[in-house]
């Protein structure tokens, strides 16, 4: 999956620049006692105007933003080693580093950068890494998280995440003119883009699974319609404008179909499949309850969705092949809804109601169907797994406004990105 | 931690005074399609008088309000209890001028735009709006008004009458609105 760099034509930023870029910053409120404790040295860089870019911060920033790790101050480093053959372990040891990153960002002619950088375990001086980068100047960011990748993946054994995206939705002003705008960002918050904004409600953004494009329902018009948006080239495609609800797009694992919930005209909501290519339309549920939010299995024969049948919202499976039965799966709380699935399947993600509160819960599907309430919030919805399973992106409301936080998919850490303009709301996180 | 957090909030101040990064790169969004009869950013609501004004094409992409805010054709709205779909005594009025409006008047034709408050999930929310919207509109044809006269549209808790998180908000957001088109 490669990230775009597209530019944008100056008319865009003219549209948008009266509005402010509401950038995301992320607080970790909860971190693991047990964080582990890295040194990140400064990489030695080129002096020129070129090169100036803090590949060490933005690592640092990016593992201890996970929770997982604790950065150590730049203050407390009494040397600064670039190569693996300088670093004084005892030094390192005794300032209480578990690990050491050392590197250099190497000029290697115009707008040719090279990131040289390699991890060493400070108690038995082993080398774990050794790698080096290749980047012009625009992608030293992108080249900086896949060195906070790495780090992360040797030392716990589980792919980063740090150069993944989130689709959001901002909401900017007050009632009754409200603009709504659908964006994508880093992972960490930073380069917000607007891909598409509107005077009227824009929800339930969906990543293909090639990370190229997003589906979503936009009420422009004010009747709500499903659109696919390709990121790179900005078109769009109306894939469902049916009269009464297109709503809640989910793509299956082949990329091929959409599931979403439609209505007839006496509004009884329920889960059909759209084949995207032949535009052919598959009904899955029929049944007079609300059925909605559908998420699909791995294997692309399953769906897992929101019923009302049974008095309030429970989750359910069925599969998709016509005559099977759906079957509940949740049966604690009186309210569960809005399932996500995590990459591995090994968990489901959604929202539970307790004591008044809605929170996000995870059930584990592997074993007994044990359940979790991860979050401590009134109105914590929309869960999105990141696609290495780790971490939850979900929206919650802080002091009246929307934000988005974020809680470790076994609940020991938790973050809070705030907008510094308007409300967020709805995250999606990309795939790899 | 707190130093590279108020990095972090310097960054994000800077990027807010600095206006519009200069490094941005996005697609240029589309504007909103216009797909249906009228402008698709603009909605008239009350005020924007526009009685008589015919709008032609496809009946099901919404219609243009008739605008009246005061009169038969004003729109109206009906509130609902948390979690339920039931019109109340007090609305049945509403309902029962709206029927005879409608059926005295067979050009004419409602919209029924069902809302929640916030609380719960973004798209169960949808349905239970379309389930208040249809209450409305099974209430309307029960007293004669034709199926043809009335379409249904739920927001969901998308678009608010009131902010707040609290019962004063959330009890003006339980509405369906009754709005007359042209």
């Amino acid at each position: 999956m490669n990230r775009s760099r597209v530019l944008l034509a100056m008319i865009g930023l003219l549209v948008l620049c009266p509005r402010s870029w509401a950038e995301l910053v992320v607080e970790v409120t909860k971190g693991q006692d047990d964080a582990i404790p890295i040194a990140i040295v400064p990489f030695n860089s080129p002096t020129e105007a070129g090169a100036s870019f803090d590949v060490a911060q933005l690592v640092g920033d990016d593992l201890a933003r996970s929770g997982r790790f604790k950065s150590m101050a730049r203050r407390d480093m009494i040397e600064t080693p670039h190569v693996g053959a300088s670093i004084a372990f005892d030094d390192w040891r005794r300032l209480n580093n578990d690990y050491i990153v050392v590197g250099q960002v190497q000029a290697e002619g115009a707008d040719r950068y090279n990131i040289v950088f390699e991890l060493y375990n400070v108690l038995t001086r082993q080398r774990l890494l050794g790698y080096q980068i290749s980047a012009n100047k625009a992608g030293l960011r992108l080249a900086s998280h896949q060195v906070a990748d790495m780090v992360f993946q040797k030392i716990l054994g589980i792919r980063g995440a740090f150069a993944t995206r989130v689709a959001y939705v901002s909401v900017l002003g007050h009632l009754p003119n409200k603009n709504y705008q659908l964006v994508v960002a880093d992972a960490d918050g930073v380069n917000p883009r607007v891909v598409m904004q509107s005077n009227e409600p824009l929800m339930s953004p969906a990543w293909s699974p090639d990370g190229q494009s997003l589906a979503y329902v936009s009420f422009e018009g004010r009747l709500p319609t499903v659109y696919v948006q390709e990121l790179k080239s900005g078109e769009r495609r109306r894939v469902s404008a049916r009269a009464g609800v297109n709503q809640a797009p989910a793509w299956s694992p082949d990329g091929k179909k959409l599931a979403l919930t439609l209505s007839t005209r006496d509004g009884n909501l329920d889960i059909y499949t759209l084949d995207l290519a032949s535009q052919a339309l598959t009904r899955i549920t029929d049944d007079p309850g609300i059925d909605t939010e559908p998420q699909w299995s791995n294997d692309g024969r399953s769906l897992y969705f929101t019923s009302d049948r049974a008095g309030g919202p429970q989750i359910y499976r069925v599969g998709i092949q016509p005559g099977d039965k759906p079957r509940r799966l949740t049966f604690q709380n009186s309210y569960n809804a809005r399932p996500r699935l995590s990459p591995d399947e090994s968990q489901l993600a959604f929202v539970t109601q307790e004591e008044g509160a809605y929170r996000i819960a995870t059930m584990d599907l592997r074993g007994r169907g044990d359940v979790q309430v991860l979050t401590r919030g009134h109105f914590d919805v929309s869960p999105s797994f990141a696609p290495n399973g780790a971490e939850i992106i979900y929206a919650s409301r802080d002091r009246g406004r929307g934000v988005l936080a974020l809680v470790s998919a076994d609940g020991r850490v938790q973050e809070r990105l705030v907008s510094s303009e308007g409300e967020v709301q709805e995250p999606a996180w990309s795939p790899f | 931690m707190k130093r590279m957090i108020t990095i972090a909030c310097l960054l994000a101040g800077a990027a807010l005074l600095a206006g519009c990064p200069k490094k941005a790169t996005t697609v240029q969004p589309p504007t909103a399609g216009s797909q249906v009869g009228g402008s698709s950013n603009t909605s008239p609501n009350g005020g924007a008088s526009t009685s008589g004004s015919e709008l032609g094409g496809d009946n099901a992409n919404g219609g243009r309000d008739a605008g009246d805010t005061t009169g038969p054709l004003a729109r109206k709205v009906i509130y609902f209890d948390f979690d339920k779909s039931e019109i109340k005594p007090e609305y049945t009025d509403i309902v029962k001028l709206g029927a005879q409006t409608l059926t005295a008047r067979p050009g004419l034709k409602m919209k029924l735009e069902g809302n929640t408050d916030e609380r719960g999930t973004r798209e169960y929310n949808i349905g239970l709006g379309e389930r208040r919207a249809q209450a409305v509109r099974r209430a309307l044809m029960l007293q004669g008004v034709a199926e043809t006269q009335i379409t249904t549209v739920s927001f969901g808790a998308e678009r608010p009458a009131a902010e707040g998180d609290d019962e004063t908000a959330w009890a003006k957001n339980r509405r369906v609105e009754l709005v007359y088109q042209q």
